[in-house]
């Protein structure tokens, strides 16, 4: 049986909810089976044709001269960042909600961290005319307001969370409640590769379209595939769209750079990890529906975890990255924050292209450590950071970075923005 | 689990709300009132079937410092003798003993399976006599059903008002002890009223020989009364005990104080109970003369 239809990924993955939405689960994995799968009433059609003039793609697959020259080795980019709505997220956003009408649901509801989700989302629910509603942890929402505006603008209502920590891994909790309630005419859009089956399988597919465009795109332009793929892990549906048409591809490495935080390390007693890097450091656990790799204490609890990226900022992972990395066949690496806002600065002067924090880790790795990426690289920037330019405004300033501009000039204007 | 000659009242408190000590005072206090079975909540971190009013009490055990091993120890210390169910998420059980497993994997000596087997061999020895874990359907279950059936405990579902057919015969072979029947969709909460689906609910159960136990929404001893003139064997009551412990938190209120009180809506919800069986044998007994 094929990963498609078990939802098992070795260990990982299954199916843990509760009973009340087990139909829903069933429901959707058989529309994902007919609709996505077997493009029954044309679902794959019509999702690819709002893809290409709602969302803009295809997307370019850009050489990027600066990085080139500085890590001696072809850069190419592949530009998520010019995705209807500044990320990613949009490819999954638009098909779950499209399937969800396929489906007859009346009402569309998604939990997000760094907003993006959320954005995307409530575009798409607007662009099918689907009422809207998003969970947003309080912290979240005071660091990503620019995001909260968009879902707000674009008619959407966002919920506050604000138990726990207020972020991600509570606002998918909270979303998981409103779905208990609301399971018969409500569709959840789980905004990454978590989650239960067939989430982690679905939410693949739709942005399987990213590997699908740069596999063609690079092979178009160099005349052979690349040496390496490299994408950034919170949850890691960016990093499974970037990989997923190349993981046949033996020959060619996959890197997924998780956030490492302030540091590796973790104060079991006050259960917090200062990172988020539960590919590299997590243990094996049950967490929102599937089984994973977790950042947890000995006790099972999970832990509140941290990225100076919300949208990295999450205390697991999908249950498929989760497996790739123990198979050995996806290498799981991390930087920290300092090294992600060094990045950041980086490319935003070398190239033109502000990206969102999340997207400064993977160049990030590239920045600390370039020797094992080959000849030729792919980097998924995985989102614009046009949300993110207060924090690192805010971050900056405590650090000394090297590859800062001078950051005096926005003195005054914090929370002004 | 239940003794079939009366309905069952069946609380839920969760372990160490407030605190560890305030905790067993309650629990005991809630034996004292007539609960025939105690569900006995192990707070995790993240729970997800669970509605503002529990998961508040989630919180502030976590925060009193419970844990898996104390939670065990709190059992063991209970001075009651009714059935006592452990309530909690599958990452807890799944977890349990790990850390040692992996220790003792690491030095070479033993090869541990992960799974269920440690917490439910642990949960024996204390003394629990079974489990419901909300977020482990059907599906997922084979491990703990048989970790269930080698120590001798019960493993009890929940059946939801949205449970097709199909699965219902799924969730009757793994049940035992009793079985769950939740009232309403949505999350755990007290509720004003008591939801017309109950009746129908139970009437899917007919053929299943488990008792059948009402929870989701049940506030006071008149619900209790109309759950089981409509036919249920027991309610479970959660929300609206938690209540008056996070009430008498808030206020500052004497341990014995709140504890006199939940043995109050203890005895309140058992006699409504009580009411409703009366209820059902009579209107069974009018229905026999008639006919």
């Amino acid at each position: 049986m094929s990963d498609t239809q078990s939802g098992k990924f070795g260990e990982y993955g299954g199916q843990y909810v509760p009973e009340a939405l087990m139909p829903a689960i069933e429901e959707l994995t058989d529309a994902y089976e007919r609709y996505v799968l077997n493009n029954e009433d044309g679902f794959v059609d019509e999702f690819r044709e709002r893809l290409r003039d709602f969302g803009g793609r295809p997307l370019p697959l850009q050489y990027a001269d600066q990085l080139s020259a500085r890590y001696d080795t072809d850069v190419y980019l592949k530009r998520e960042d010019l995705l209807h709505g500044g990320a990613h997220k949009l490819n999954n956003a638009l098909g779950q909600v499209l399937l969800a009408k396929y489906m007859g649901k009346e009402r569309i509801i998604a939990e997000t961290g760094a907003g993006q989700h959320g954005t995307a989302t409530a575009m798409a629910a607007a662009h099918l005319d689907m009422p809207c509603e998003i969970y947003m942890g309080e912290t979240d929402i005071n660091r990503q307001r620019p995001n909260v505006f968009r879902m707000r603008i674009n008619g959407a209502e966002v919920n506050p969370v604000t138990v726990g920590r207020g972020t991600l891994k509570e606002a998918i909790s909270e979303t998981m409640r409103d779905w208990a309630t609301t399971v018969e005419n409500t569709h959840y859009v789980i905004g990454s590769i978590v989650g239960p089956h067939p989430f982690p399988v679905m939410v693949r597919d739709f942005h399987s379209v990213i590997s699908e465009e740069a596999r063609e795109q690079v092979q178009e332009q160099t005349g052979r595939l690349p040496d390496s793929v490299i994408a950034c892990a919170g949850g890691g549906s960016n990093t499974m769209g970037a990989f997923h048409n190349f993981v046949g591809d033996d020959d060619v490495d996959l890197f997924a750079v998780e956030a490492g935080g302030s540091s590796l390390s973790v104060d079991e007693t006050e259960g917090v990890a200062p990172n988020s890097a539960s590919l590299s450091t997590g243990d094996e656990g049950v967490l929102h529906g599937a089984r994973t790799k977790l950042l947890q204490d000995s006790d099972g609890q999970i832990m509140e975890s941290h990225s100076v990226s919300a949208g990295l900022d999450y205390a697991g992972v999908g249950p498929e990255l989760a497996h790739l990395v123990d198979e050995g066949r996806v290498t799981p690496v991390n930087v920290d924050d300092d090294t992600a806002l060094e990045a950041f600065h980086r490319l935003s002067q070398d190239e033109g292209i502000i990206p969102a924090l999340e997207t400064a880790h993977a160049f990030g790795y590239l920045e600390e450590d370039h020797e094992d990426v080959g000849d030729v690289t792919i980097v998924n920037v995985s989102g614009r950071g046009d949300k993110d330019l207060e924090t690192v405004i805010e971050e900056t300033a405590q650090r000394d970075l090297e590859t800062a501009v001078d950051m005096s000039v926005f003195d005054g204007m914090h929370g002004g923005m | 689990m239940f003794e079939r000659d009366e309905p069952a009242f069946v609380p839920y408190l969760a372990a160490g709300d407030p605190d560890y000590d305030a905790s067993k005072a309650y629990v005991e206090a809630l034996a004292r009132g007539g609960a025939d079975v105690i569900e006995l909540g192990l707070p995790f971190s993240e729970p997800i079937a669970e509605g503002p009013t529990i998961q508040g009490a989630i919180v502030r055990a976590l925060e009193g410092g419970m844990t898996p091993d104390r939670y065990f120890q709190f059992v063991e210390e209970l001075d009651v003798d009714v059935p006592l169910v452990c309530m909690t998420y599958y990452n807890l059980i799944y977890q349990y003993g790990q850390s040692e497993a992996s220790a003792s994997n690491a030095s070479g000596e033993t090869a541990s399976e992960r799974g269920p087997g440690p917490f439910v061999r642990r949960a024996a020895e204390a003394g629990l006599t079974g489990f419901v874990v909300p977020d482990l359907p059907a599906e997922e279950a084979d491990p703990l059903r048989a970790a269930c059936d080698e120590f001798g405990l019960d493993l009890v579902f929940i059946v939801a008002p949205t449970t097709e057919e199909e699965r219902l015969a799924r969730l009757m072979d793994l049940t035992s002890g009793y079985v769950y029947v939740q009232a309403r969709l949505g999350v755990t909460g007290a509720r004003d009223d008591v939801s017309d689906q109950t009746a129908g609910s139970l009437g899917r159960l007919d053929d299943w020989d488990v008792p059948k136990a009402v929870g989701f929404g049940i506030k006071t001893g008149d619900h209790a009364e109309r759950i089981v003139a409509a036919g249920a064997d027991g309610v479970i009551v959660g929300s609206a005990l938690v209540d008056i412990v996070a009430e008498g938190h808030e206020n500052g209120d004497a341990v014995e104080a709140v504890a006199d009180r939940l043995a109050a809506k203890a005895r309140e919800l058992k006699a409504g109970a009580l009411d409703g069986w009366e209820r059902r044998r009579e209107d069974h007994a009018v229905a026999t003369d008639e006919g």
